[in-house]
C-alpha cells in the first residue's frame, strides 16, 4: 500500500498544548511541509518567540531557539549574518513583533536582513490571557479594553506590512489567512516563496497570517471563523502587499 | 649588521581602543553598538576593524537590540561583543538575563558614566551594584572584570573571551569613562591568544546536520525543571568563584591599613600609597581584579593581620558592602567616596588614611 498523506520530517509526533480551533497547529505544519519541500531541514535555524508559540521547539524537527519578547528579528540578524548559509527565520505573534519588538522588526526589514518572518496575526495576547493587542480591531472586547477598543485612547489597529511596504529593504510581503482549506492552501504557497527568497538571497520577506484564537476572542470556533470573515478582513485586507520581483 | 627588529613594540591607545582590539585578537566575530558617551571611540574602532578583518560590524536600533544580537551569534557558537555606557547597560540587562538563562557565553562592556537617570558623562563606579549583583531578573551572576589600565583592558577583554565560553556565562568589562579615554602605552605582543575554534561547542544552533534537533532557550515549565536549572548555574558559579577570583596586593604583609579600590581609583590609590610608604607608614593595597567573583578569602586573610581597611570608588559606596561581608567584623572598614562624576583626588584619600591611622 503506497503512503500518501504523513507527518513533515520537520515535525515531531507529539501531543498539541493550543487550544482547539487555534490556527497556530495549521501555521507550524505549513511552515514544516515547506522546509521538508525545500529539503532545508538540516539547514534550519528557527527563533520562536514570547507568546503562545514559545515552545514551538516542542513541535518542530530542527533547530530552534527562543528570543526575549519582540526581540527575534535582532537575534535572527545576528544569526544569518554570521550563518549566511543557514535558512533562518522567526515566528512570532501579534504582541511580539507588532507591539514590544515593533522597533527590531522595523530595523531589521529596513537593513533588509535575508531572513524570513512568519507573523501571526490573532488579535489580541493569547499566552497572557486575552490582552488588547495592537491588532486589536476597533469595538473589540478584550481583557484590558472590556467595553471595546476605542481609538481615542487605544489607538487603531497598526497595520505592519502596509507599514513596512514604503521601506525599501523590503523584498516581498504578503497577508493571508487560514480559516478555510482554499486559504491554507494559498497561505502555503506565499509561506514557500518568503523562503524561497531567502534561499536565493533575495532579502526581507514577511507572511502575515490572520489566524484564529476562539478562546480569547471569545466565540465558538465556528464563530471565530466567521469574525474573521465579517470583520477583520475588512481591517486586513488579503494578498500582496509588496513584491520586488 | 642587521639589527633585530624589536617584538615589544608600543601601541599608544586609549583604554576603548584598547579593548577592541583586545576583542578583535580574541576572535570576536561579531560586534554590535549603539552610541553612547563615554564609549563611543570603542564603537568606532569596532566599525573600522571588523570590517578590515572582514567580520561583521552592526549599528543596532537600539542597546536592547545590539545585546540580541549577541545572543544570537552566541547561540550559534561564534564569539561577540557589544559595548555601551550606563543608562545603555540599564537597557542590556533584559538580554544578560536571557544568555546567562539559555547558559549563553559573550562579552559586555561598560564604560561607567555617572547617573541615575542620564547623569552626567563623568567616569563613575556606580554600576558596581548592577554588574556584581547580576542586573537583571533572576537568580544569575556574571563574570565581571576591572581592568585600571588601557593594556589590562586588552588582556582582560581577551580573558573575558576564554572565560565566557569556558564557563558558558556572560562577562562583563567593567571600567570607567577615565580608563576609557585615557591613552596609555600597550604592549600587544606580549599577550597569548586562544583560538577561539579549539573551544567546542556541541550545544550550538547550527543546524540538525547529522545529529538531532537542538534548542537553546531559559524557560523551564515542568514541575522542578527551573529549580534544577537554577541550581546547576549556581554549580557553575561555584566553580567560577574557587577559579577565577583575581586580584593584586600591593604592600599587604605589614600593613597597618589596606585601602580597597579598583579600577581607576586603585591608580589614585596606589599613588597615595606610594606617598606615605615613602613616609614610614605601613599602609597597602588590594585591588580586586574581577569584582564577582569578589576576592573575599584573600581579605579574609589580610584581616587576620590587618586591623583597618579603607574602601575608595567612584560612588557612595557599592563594594564597601562586600568589603564588610568577606571580613566580617575582624576589622574595621571605612569609606571615602565621591558620587556622580566626582574623582577621589591623591590627596583626599591620602588625608583620610591618615585619619583611619590616628
Amino acid at each position: 500500500m503506497k503512503k500518501i498523506f504523513q507527518r513533515p520530517k520537520s515535525m515531531q509526533d507529539v501531543a498539541t498544548h493550543y487550544c482547539a480551533g487555534c490556527g497556530h497547529g495549521i501555521i507550524h505544519r505549513l511552515v514544516a511541509e515547506i522546509i521538508d519541500e525545500l529539503k532545508v531541514r538540516e539547514k534550519v535555524i528557527a527563533i520562536a518567540p514570547v507568546g503562545c508559540a514559545v515552545i514551538a521547539y516542542d513541535y518542530w524537527n530542527f533547530d530552534v531557539t527562543e528570543a526575549a519578547h519582540g526581540r527575534c528579528p535582532a537575534v535572527a540578524t545576528a544569526i544569518k549574518r554570521l550563518r549566511p548559509n543557514n535558512v533562518v527565520f522567526t515566528y512570532q505573534g501579534d504582541g511580539d513583533l507588532a507591539s514590544i519588538g515593533i522597533a527590531e522588526t522595523i530595523h531589521a526589514a529596513n537593513r533588509g536582513e535575508n531572513i524570513t518572518v512568519i507573523f501571526v496575526n490573532n488579535g489580541v495576547y493569547g499566552m497572557t490571557g486575552g490582552q488588547m493587542a495592537p491588532t486589536t480591531l476597533i469595538g473589540q472586547k478584550t481583557a484590558t479594553s472590556p467595553l471595546g477598543r476605542n481609538a481615542v485612547c487605544d489607538g487603531n489597529p497598526i497595520k505592519m506590512l502596509e507599514m513596512l511596504a514604503v521601506l525599501d529593504g523590503v523584498k516581498y510581503l504578503e497577508r493571508v489567512t487560514v480559516y478555510s482549506p482554499q486559504h491554507v492552501l494559498k497561505a502555503k504557497q506565499a509561506i514557500r516563496k518568503a523562503f524561497r527568497n531567502q534561499i536565493e538571497n533575495k532579502g526581507f520577506s514577511m507572511v502575515e497570517i490572520i489566524s484564529m484564537c476562539p478562546i480569547y476572542t471569545g466565540r465558538s470556533v465556528e464563530a471565530s471563523i466567521e469574525w474573521i470573515k465579517e470583520r477583520v478582513l475588512k481591517d486586513y485586507p488579503l494578498g500582496v502587499i509588496k513584491d520586488k520581483g | 649588521m642587521k639589527t633585530k627588529k624589536t617584538t615589544h613594540k608600543k601601541h599608544l591607545m586609549t583604554g576603548n581602543e584598547a579593548i577592541g582590539e583586545g576583542a578583535v585578537r580574541a576572535g570576536c566575530d561579531l560586534y554590535a553598538g549603539y552610541p553612547i558617551t563615554p564609549q563611543n571611540e570603542l564603537t568606532a574602532f569596532m566599525a573600522k576593524r571588523m570590517a578590515e578583518k572582514k567580520r561583521i560590524f552592526i549599528q543596532s536600533e537600539s542597546e536592547i537590540s545590539a545585546i540580541s544580537m549577541v545572543f544570537g551569534a552566541s547561540l550559534t557558537g561564534k564569539r561577540a561583543m557589544t559595548s555601551s555606557s550606563s543608562p545603555g547597560i540599564s537597557l542590556k540587562q533584559e538580554g544578560i538575563s536571557y544568555l546567562a538563562g539559555c547558559r549563553l557565553p559573550g562579552v559586555i562592556v561598560n564604560v561607567m558614566r555617572g547617573g541615575p537617570g542620564l547623569g552626567n558623562i563623568s567616569p563613575s563606579q556606580a554600576d558596581y551594584f548592577q554588574a556584581t549583583k547580576g542586573g537583571g531578573h533572576g537568580d544569575y551572576h556574571i563574570i565581571v572584570l576591572a581592568p585600571s589600565s588601557a593594556e589590562e583592558a586588552m588582556s582582560l577583554t581577551i580573558l573575558a573571551f576564554d572565560l565566557a565560553d569556558t564557563y558558558r556565562c556572560p562577562a562583563m568589562i567593567l571600567t570607567d569613562g577615565m580608563l576609557g579615554q585615557m591613552m596609555e602605552p600597550v604592549e600587544i605582543s606580549k599577550f597569548k591568544f586562544k583560538d577561539s575554534r579549539s573551544i567546542n561547542k556541541k550545544w550550538a544552533l547550527t543546524g540538525a546536520k547529522g545529529r538531532k534537533p537542538q534548542s537553546i532557550k531559559s524557560l523551564y515549565l515542568k514541575p522542578g525543571g527551573l529549580e534544577s536549572h537554577n541550581l546547576r548555574l549556581q554549580a557553575t558559579y561555584e566553580e567560577i568563584k574557587k577559579r577565577e577570583t583575581r586580584s593584586e596586593s600591593l604592600y599587604c604583609n605589614d600593613a597597618e591599613l589596606i585601602v580597597v579600590a579598583y579600577g581607576t581609583v586603585s591608580r589614585i590609590a596606589r599613588a597615595a600609597i606610594k606617598q606615605l610608604r615613602s613616609r614610614g607608614k605601613r599602609v597597602g593595597l588590594l585591588r580586586p581584579i574581577s569584582l564577582w567573583p569578589f576576592p573575599e578569602k584573600v581579605l579574609k586573610k589580610y584581616a587576620k593581620g590587618t586591623k583597618r581597611f579603607l574602601v575608595s570608588e567612584m560612588s557612595t559606596g557599592q563594594m564597601v558592602e562586600d568589603v564588610r561581608l568577606a571580613i566580617e567584623g575582624q576589622a574595621k572598614v571605612a569609606f571615602h567616596g565621591r558620587p556622580g562624576g566626582g574623582i577621589p583626588t591623591q590627596k583626599e584619600i591620602e588625608d583620610k588614611i591618615l585619619r583611619c591611622l590616628r
